[in-house]
């Protein structure tokens, strides 16, 4: 085992602990600390493999932006950010799935590799892609499936602002806005809604004594 | 030839006290230019000018006592100041202070590491910085915390998205993510002898978007939402003191030192310079000359906006980011793309037909900047207009103004009103 390897394997370690912790940590927060901290691990992963593109793409994109965006949701929506735990009963089948699927990966990759369905294939160095080559293998060669996922993406966009959003005449409390304009133009007299004079001299009364 | 280790670890060194130095300057100049903005005198005890009050914030805030508040979240409310200032400190690695120097048989190139991809070690750095807000601002569990750590999270996603674009015509126009291709690329002359061929003259859409989406990364006054202390006592590091503040205080202004060098490197240049006919082994020193100015001038910029700009309404600020700088940033970039393929495919245009192009460029920019405001949010309006159906009495006179300013004195007005 050269140092390399065992760098490799510490950080593998390190992901697939943390990926665990993700789906058995009760606090939602946690788990998203977790999930972000595999998602780092990954781009360790592929730090030590010699892509250091990718590498940093993976920090940028899903550290830096999906699991930011996660937090954000949480904390925005009223999930339990708190000390409350979170479980939905489904624990059982979410193993039975995982595990499945785990069980058919592993099968492959390691079919792929020691069973020589990859016929000869013998990586001569370590070094990864040159950008301008995934460049090209994106956009020029896989095209098709990138534009389906930026569809895909878009549509999910698009569906998420059309849930969240709510109609000015819609059912529940609306949020108080503060409602004060900072056009180029000041407020003119008569279109503000306090000057409409059906207001009693209480609150203006009140605003003066206060005042300079 | 084989370099002896420490030759690197000078290089570490060195860089990471000139940054410490530029950041304790920078703290210092700040408060002096603001106390001049606002008539005041600022610090002036200790040391000629008072240039060693930072010296001696620093030594205070290192034998102040640390609070921890007992409801925090301990291993987190440790963590999260410890990644903003590794963050910040990281980041500056792959940008170059000077050229090479050559000293007692050695040769030094003033950078810590010249990464293959920089660039995006320079924005996946800048997304970590994230965190350090963010984390601070959910483990204090406490409201305004938790305030300030939401409004920075959504800041800064936003304007990354503008900057990483802004960015991403750079290299586009290089052809590199190497921060030394970069800077090589952009020291000769432009389209105009004599006139510098930084990428701030031809990428002039990304350099704006740049420079604005770099005030809000750093949250910086107008931008500082994610502190407003008016508005959240102290934002996201609310619970923090002693020294773990601190690192919070060095991490902001670390990043205000980090982005200004960033901006100066990728649209001006860097430390390229006129060298006044110096030696080769000395010549690389000459490069800190320049790049310190170009960063010190940055620096300014950071300060006097400052002393001079009242903070972003929250609403505002997101208007900005993405109905404008991403818009920008986005259109420019598809152009830059253009141009370098036509440049690659066509041979580009003449010389003549480009200066055309760039100025009439820049009359529909001053066309676009004249006329335009910024979008405003169409729900704003229609809640503007709810509420004031029709024109009143406008007997009121004068008080119009005081009143409207007061938007939640509105409820209190309608329970008064039957």
């Amino acid at each position: 085992m050269t140092g390399h390897d065992v760098v490799f394997v510490l950080v593998g370690l390190l992901t697939a602990a943390a990926a665990i912790l993700t789906v058995t940590s009760k606090n939602l927060v946690h788990a998203a600390l977790f999930l972000a901290t595999t998602l780092a691990g990954i781009a360790g992963v592929f730090l030590v493999l010699a892509a250091d593109f990718l590498a940093l793409v993976q920090l940028v994109v899903y550290v830096g932006a999906v699991a930011v965006l996660f937090l954000f949701g949480l904390m925005l929506t009223r999930a339990p950010i708190g000390r409350e735990a979170l479980d939905n009963q489904n624990r059982g089948l979410a193993i039975g799935v995982s595990g499945g699927l785990f069980v058919v990966l592993s099968a492959l990759i390691v079919d792929a590799v020691v069973g020589g369905s990859l016929g000869d294939t013998t990586v001569a160095e370590v070094t990864g892609p040159g950008i301008e080559d995934i460049g090209m293998a994106i956009f020029a060669e896989w095209v098709l499936p990138f534009e389906v996922l930026s569809m895909l993406l878009l549509a999910a966009l698009i569906g998420a602002i059309v849930l969240a959003r709510r109609e000015p005449g819609d059912s529940g409390e609306e949020a108080m806005a503060t409602r004060i304009d900072f056009g180029d133009a000041p407020p003119t007299e008569g279109t503000d809604s306090l000057s409409s004079g059906s207001l009693p001299e209480l609150t203006s009364g009140e605003r003066r004594e206060g005042g300079p | 030839m084989e370099t002896p280790l420490w030759v690197p670890l000078l290089q570490v060194v060195v860089i990471f006290t000139y940054y410490l130095l530029l950041t304790a300057l920078l703290i210092w100049a700040e408060r002096r230019v603001v106390a001049r903005m606002q008539s005041r005198l600022g610090p002036n005890r200790v040391g000629p000018f008072g240039i060693l009050q930072t010296l001696v914030d620093g030594v205070k805030m290192f034998f102040k006592e640390d609070v921890t508040p007992g409801m925090v979240n301990k291993l987190i409310f440790n963590i999260a100041p410890i990644v903003g200032v590794v963050a910040g400190f990281l980041s500056i690695a792959v940008i170059p202070i000077g050229g090479e120097v050559t000293l007692f048989g050695e040769t030094f190139t003033l950078v810590v590491s010249d990464l293959n991809v920089g660039v995006l070690w320079v924005l996946a750095m800048g997304s970590l910085h994230v965190y350090s807000t963010f984390l601070a601002g959910w483990a204090s569990n406490s409201p305004y915390p938790l305030m300030g750590g939401i409004r920075s999270s959504a800041q800064m996603v936003s304007y990354e998205i503008a900057q990483g674009l802004a960015v991403a015509s750079v290299f586009i126009y290089t052809g590199s993510l190497r921060v030394s291709d970069i800077v090589a690329a952009q020291s000769g002359s432009g389209f105009v002898e004599g006139v510098p061929g930084w990428y701030a003259i031809p990428l002039f859409p990304a350099f704006m978007v740049f420079v604005i989406g770099m005030v809000a990364e750093a949250g910086r006054p107008p931008f500082d939402l994610a502190e407003a202390e008016g508005e959240l006592v102290g934002g996201f590091n609310t619970e923090y003191s002693g020294l773990r503040f601190g690192m919070f205080m060095l991490a902001e202004f670390m990043s205000v030192v980090t982005m200004s060098a960033i901006v100066v490197t990728l649209f001006l240049g860097g430390p390229a310079g006129p060298t006044f006919g110096a030696p080769d082994a000395v010549a690389g020193l000459i490069g800190v000359f320049w790049f310190t100015l170009k960063t010190a001038l940055f620096i300014f910029l950071f300060i006097l906006l400052r002393g001079a700009l009242p903070r972003y309404r929250y609403d505002r600020l997101m208007n900005l980011g993405w109905k404008v700088l991403i818009p920008v940033a986005l259109v420019w970039t598809l152009v830059t793309a253009g141009m370098v393929l036509l440049e690659q495919e066509q041979g580009g245009f003449g010389a003549g037909l480009r200066l055309t192009m760039a100025s009439a460029a820049g009359v529909i920019l001053l066309w676009l900047v004249a006329t335009s405001r910024t979008p405003r949010d169409a729900g704003d309006r229609a809640d503007h207009h709810e509420v004031a159906p029709a024109p009143g009495d406008p007997a009121a006179g004068g008080d119009d103004d005081v009143l409207a300013t007061h938007g939640e004195d509105v409820p209190r007005t309608e329970e008064v009103s039957p």
